[in-house]
């Protein structure tokens, strides 16, 4: 019972928020929408039992990923009459996009109702060990079966980071200072100032 | 206290349940704000006694009635919402800093079996919500729609995210030695952790530098003096507090102060024992777990407060560094050292 009101409540907030982040007129608005569909999405995976899932959902999704598309939202100041006036020069390209996307559900469809195919009986590989957390489970199969896989896509993932820093990286020293921070901490009083006893008018030797 | 509404009560047991955890976080929440406005008061007088001042002393006995009277004063205030502002978020703002800020206290032991919400990824549910805090602080600023508040919106998305991750690797270190996310597991596995006779991972040669990274990060999570750059009253007003009056700063107000509060239960729980006392030792377990916990949680504000009083600000350029170049490096090296360790003393065998 409580499963079935959380769950309708999760999935039609999602759905809500997700047709909201469309709909929004002013971007950072949509961002929050999106925001609000992450989080009912968190929900929905705890109710399946995946709370390990859910948490790193709303960590790296939540807590990361929308922050930095809110920061450029805010930073961006998006000017929706220039966008609107794209908006008729973009329209064929859209009705092609969206044609394809319908061909695809008709197929779908058709490939549903003509039956499933035969993708093997569950034999409960895919299920939770036995006694152990969602931690547990995921880390062993992570790090036991597919532990190549998974450096590979760190390694992706590191390659794709190096890209992206050589690509936005500037030269910078021709115009601005550098500031040591290792020689300005090992300096001491003795280094930097002195005390001297100037004559009267004679002023001091910099 | 299901049981209690159960047996005693004669209710069926979802109704039970129901009953209980809306009293659980009434026992959280209200206690939690009453706290938060004595530990205000504990603030200033600290600040007060370390500039040689006499700090709150005229509201009650010993000015102890001080916070409640500015609350007071705040809630009979008018409301005033600037016409630029975007009013819908400009509003939503604050109740989010104030919600995130009690929701992390679900899972936060009290005792032995005294938690909300025991779940087995109570940590990360933390590390979740903690992350959430900075929306308050990023919409208030851009709904605002004024430059000072903007800035400090900015500044903070900047500060919270980049402290986030060395924080992420200091809770690693933790749980690798403690085997479980689940935050009483990690006060169990602390009983006798130094020696046999200390409880707590501060007294382990290895943690030790992890639990001083984050303290540091802590204060800098929470945008305390040296890090409050985010309300940097030199240079931004007040930050993204600029517009803000009445209840809907109180409310500001309030989160930040049970954000601090959590930060220091969370160096309690994770590097002090929690509700454990400090020495495995049988008269010290006479005096329960909770006065144990709430000393704990009392020493850390004192040490936070300290560092408010005596700590110049940090430049915005220093933060960064600090974060991104001290603290995160070293903090990796520390989880690639201590899982080392602790594979070469066997210790998930």
């Amino acid at each position: 019972m409580i499963q079935a009101i959380a769950f309708y409540l999760f999935a039609v907030l999602m759905i809500a928020s997700g047709a909201l982040t469309i709909l929004a007129r002013n971007p950072v608005h949509s961002v929050l929408w999106l925001i609000l569909a992450f989080f009912n999405a968190a929900g929905l995976m705890i109710i399946v039992g995946a709370e390990f899932i859910a948490m790193l959902l709303v960590i790296v999704y939540v807590g990361a990923v929308a922050v930095l598309f809110l920061f450029v939202v805010m930073m961006l100041n998006i000017d929706f009459a220039e966008l609107r006036a794209g908006f008729v020069r973009n329209f064929p390209l859209g009705i092609a996009v969206a044609l394809v996307l319908i061909a695809e559900l008709v197929l779908g469809i058709g490939a549903y109702r003509a039956g499933a195919l035969q993708l093997g009986i569950p034999d409960g590989a895919a299920a939770a060990l036995p006694g152990r957390g969602n931690i547990d489970s995921i880390g062993a199969v992570l790090y036991g079966k597919y532990l190549f896989l998974f450096e590979t896509a760190g390694l992706i993932l590191l390659v794709a980071m190096v890209g992206a820093i050589v690509l936005t990286h500037r030269e910078r020293r021709a115009y601005r200072g550098q500031q040591d921070i290792a020689r300005q901490n090992a300096r001491k009083p003795s280094e930097a100032t002195v005390n001297t006893r100037p004559e009267v008018g004679g002023g001091v030797q910099l | 206290m299901t049981a209690f509404f159960e047996n005693q009560l004669h209710m069926n047991s979802d109704w039970a349940w129901f009953v209980a955890t809306i009293c659980g976080i009434l026992l959280i929440a209200l206690p939690l704000m009453l706290a938060v406005a004595m530990i205000i008061y504990a603030d200033r007088k600290i600040w007060a006694a370390m500039a040689l001042r006499r700090g709150p002393n005229v509201v009650g006995p010993f000015g102890l009635l001080q916070s409640f009277a500015d609350g007071l004063k705040v809630f009979l205030q008018e409301t005033i919402i600037p016409s630029a502002a975007n009013k819908g978020l400009f509003l939503i703002a604050p109740i989010v800093t104030f919600t995130v800020a009690l929701m992390a206290w679900a899972v936060i032991p009290f005792n032995s079996g005294a938690v909300l919400a025991d779940i087995n990824v109570g940590l990360l549910y933390i590390l979740a919500i903690s992350s959430l805090g900075v929306y308050g602080v990023v919409i208030s600023g851009w709904a605002s729609n004024s430059k000072y508040p903007f800035f400090s919106a900015m500044r903070a998305a900047a500060q919270m995210i980049s402290y986030e991750v060395s924080i992420g690797f200091i809770l690693i270190c933790v749980v690798l030695w403690a085997g479980s996310f689940n935050l009483n597991a990690i006060i169990e596995a602390q009983r006798g952790h130094g020696l046999g006779i200390v409880n707590g991972f501060w007294f382990n040669v290895l943690l030790f530098p992890m639990w001083v990274v984050f303290l540091i990060s802590s204060m800098a999570e929470t945008a305390r003096t040296p890090f409050d750059l985010t309300e940097a009253e030199s240079e931004l007003v007040a930050g993204y507090q600029t517009e803000y009056s009445s209840m809907s700063f109180a409310l500001f107000w309030l989160g930040e102060y049970a954000n601090v509060l959590l930060m220091c239960a969370l160096n309690a729980i994770l590097f002090f024992g929690g509700w454990l006392p400090p020495l495995d030792w049988a008269p010290l377990y006479w005096i329960p777990g909770w006065i144990w916990f709430f000393a704990k949680i009392l020493f850390f504000f004192f040490i936070f407060s300290w560092v408010k009083a005596t700590v110049p600000r940090y430049r915005y350029d220093q933060l960064m560094r600090l974060g991104w170049k001290i603290f995160l490096p070293f903090s990796l090296l520390w989880v690639v050292l201590i899982s080392g360790y602790l594979m070469a003393t066997g210790h998930f065998s």
